[in-house]
This record gives C-alpha cells, sequence and structure tokens, in this order.
C-alpha cells in the first residue's frame, strides 16, 4: 500500500500536506495501524482528514500513544476535532456493546497541536486555521 | 481484535459488573483539566472518611496520578453505599511545557510535563479496563462541546458504563448548567460547587441511585 509522504526537500515543502484518508483505506487496517499512520503524518507536520472516523476505543488508544509520543523538543500532542453528535443515544446497542460506531462515524480532522487551531465547530460544520510552522 | 474476541469480551465485562456486588464499585473521577476533579474527590472523601485524596491547584495537571480512595460509605435514606474514589488526571490530547514555566523553572516544567503526559495515559487505561462508573466532572463557566469531553463520553458510552455528569463551580458568575445540560442530554447532569460545597445532598443521593 502507498504510504503517504512529505517532499524530500530538504528546506521542506512549501506549505502544509492534507492527507485525506478514505473509510475504505481505515477499514483495511488494525487499530495500530491507524494510529500509527496518523501519528507518522502529524509527526511530519501533516494535517490528516480522516473520511469516517475512529471507533471510541481507537480515539483512546490514540490519545494513549500520543501521550506517549509528546517530548518537550518539538512534538506537543494533536489538535482532533470531528462533528459533535448531532442526536442523543443515536448510536446502535449492538455498536456499543461491540465498541464501534459505525452509526457515527464522522470525518475527523487530526493535526499538530502547535500547527492547527479550531475556530468554529458546531455539528454541520469545522473551521480551523492551519500554519505552517 | 476480532469480532468474537470482542463480544466476548464485552460480555465478561458486563457480568463481572452484574456479579461483584460484593465488592465496592470503583467510580472513576473525569474530565478536562482544571475542573475540579480533585476538590470533588477532596469533598467527597473528607465528607464520609475525614480524609483528602489529593492536592489542589489552579495550576493544571496539579494531579498527574490516578489516585484511589477505597471503601468511601455514603449514607442516604437509611441505606450505605460502599465505593472506591478514582481520582484521575485531566484528559487531553497536547501538553506544552512552556504553559508551566509561568508558574516554575524550565526543568521543573518539564518535567511536570512529562508526569502529566503519563497521568493522560494511565487515566485512559484505567476507563478501558478498571472502572465501574464515571463521575465526569465539567466547569459550568466553560464551554463544554470540546472533542475531549465529546470523545471521552463517547468512550464511556461505548464501554456501557453508567455515568453522572457534574457541572462543577456553579459559584462563579459565568456558570452556566444548561449549557452543559444542552450538550450531553443523554445523561443526568447534577449542578454543584465541590469548593463551596454547594449542593451536596443532592450529589450523594445521585451518587448512592446511579452507583449503589
Amino acid at each position: 500500500m502507498p504510504k503517504a509522504t512529505n517532499t524530500d526537500d530538504p528546506e521542506g515543502p512549501d506549505g502544509v500536506q492534507i492527507d485525506l484518508i478514505s473509510g475504505e483505506r481505515m477499514a483495511e487496517m488494525a487499530t495500530m495501524e491507524k494510529i500509527r499512520m496518523i501519528l507518522d503524518g502529524v509527526h511530519d507536520g501533516n494535517i490528516v482528514i480522516l473520511e469516517e472516523g475512529l471507533t471510541p476505543d481507537e480515539e483512546s488508544r490514540l490519545i494513549e500513544t500520543t501521550m506517549a509520543e509528546i517530548n518537550p523538543d518539538g512534538f506537543n500532542g494533536i489538535e482532533i476535532e470531528t462533528y459533535p453528535k448531532s442526536e442523543a443515544g443515536d448510536s446502535s446497542l449492538l455498536g456499543r456493546i461491540m465498541g464501534t460506531n459505525d452509526a457515527e462515524a464522522k470525518l475527523t480532522v487530526i493535526g499538530p497541536a502547535n500547527q492547527i487551531e479550531t475556530l468554529h465547530k458546531d455539528e454541520t460544520l469545522i473551521s480551523a486555521l492551519v500554519s505552517r510552522n | 481484535m476480532g469480532l468474537f474476541t470482542e463480544l466476548k469480551d464485552s460480555i465478561s465485562r458486563a457480568t463481572d459488573r452484574l456479579f461483584s456486588d460484593q465488592d465496592p464499585k470503583r467510580i472513576g473521577i473525569y474530565g478536562p483539566p482544571n475542573a475540579g476533579k480533585t476538590t470533588l474527590a477532596n469533598r467527597i472523601a473528607r465528607d464520609w472518611t475525614g480524609d483528602a485524596i489529593g492536592t489542589e491547584s489552579h495550576v493544571p495537571h496539579e494531579t498527574r496520578r490516578a489516585r484511589r480512595k477505597e471503601n468511601v460509605e455514603i449514607e442516604r435514606n437509611g441505606k450505605s453505599v460502599t465505593i472506591d474514589i478514582v481520582d484521575t488526571p485531566g484528559v487531553t490530547t497536547k501538553v506544552d511545557y512552556e504553559e508551566f514555566t509561568g508558574e516554575m523553572d524550565e526543568e521543573d516544567a518539564i518535567r511536570r510535563s512529562r508526569e502529566a503526559t503519563e497521568g493522560v495515559a494511565e487515566a485512559m487505561h484505567w476507563l478501558r479496563e478498571d472502572v465501574d462508573g464515571v463521575i465526569y466532572v465539567l466547569d459550568s463557566a466553560e464551554d463544554p462541546i470540546t472533542q475531549v469531553n465529546t470523545m471521552l463520553i463517547g468512550i464511556i458510552e461505548s464501554r456501557d458504563l453508567p455515568v453522572l455528569i457534574f457541572a462543577n463551580k456553579i459559584d462563579l458568575d459565568d456558570a452556566s448548567v444548561k449549557r452543559i445540560e444542552d450538550a450531553f442530554p443523554q445523561h443526568k447532569t447534577v449542578p454543584l460547587s465541590a469548593k463551596e460545597g454547594d449542593n451536596m445532598d443532592e450529589v450523594y443521593d445521585n451518587i448512592a441511585q446511579y452507583f449503589g
């Protein structure tokens, strides 16, 4: 499977790379593969957009793995935004038992905490400011 | 993890909860940094055991290790409910040591940020493995619709854990309990001020009802 990579230009890219990952591609991956792909992209300064987001359990493991990789010399974590749930209790019982969130799969934006700032978020709109560090 | 293994684990967790009535339930106090989790934990512990759990501070990430207070016996309406309270570090997706440098020197700020990241990871692990119910504490003066709150409530729901939302700091001028009720209408919200001790009777009634 091809890997999304930043330019090899030693001066760095003249812009911010955005990786849009389809739900189809994510469906083939194990939890840690997804997390590794997201964090590798974020470490490279990319903005990662997931078409269908992560399950609650995957989000929990993403936070845990992110915390393990924070260091004072550079990486200080991630900014992550998903649309808030539009209706209370809209996930299926089976989905909740299984820890999946198919009923709630929502576009998710993830980036380096020092490069992305959420300006506005509601149930239908996420507005973010992305800066080149 | 395969479908069958996930289902088996889920059933195992549910039966563990159902048949462990003789053991005190472990109730995790979760929420973002500076919501007043340790102040609440100390209030509950002092009211029913006489001892505090941890140090309270306005500096974020004062609590950097999950701490458990065992066998807190709460008496309501002639019955008693015994729980273990687990005070957890505030959950976040980012920690920058520079946010502490106004309060301490750089070396201490770096150490604090490193401990804070370990604490957040520990809190997530407790949530996945070791708590039977959750008290989710929010600062009533802050916007509750943040990604961390949305994600954590989603994680708690996905694990089928009973949850109470505590709208803390109602003594502040900007407090809005309704904003929290509107953000999470699927859950019971209880207003309180852990610092001032306001509305603690309703707090204990609900703890006994939800986790007893």
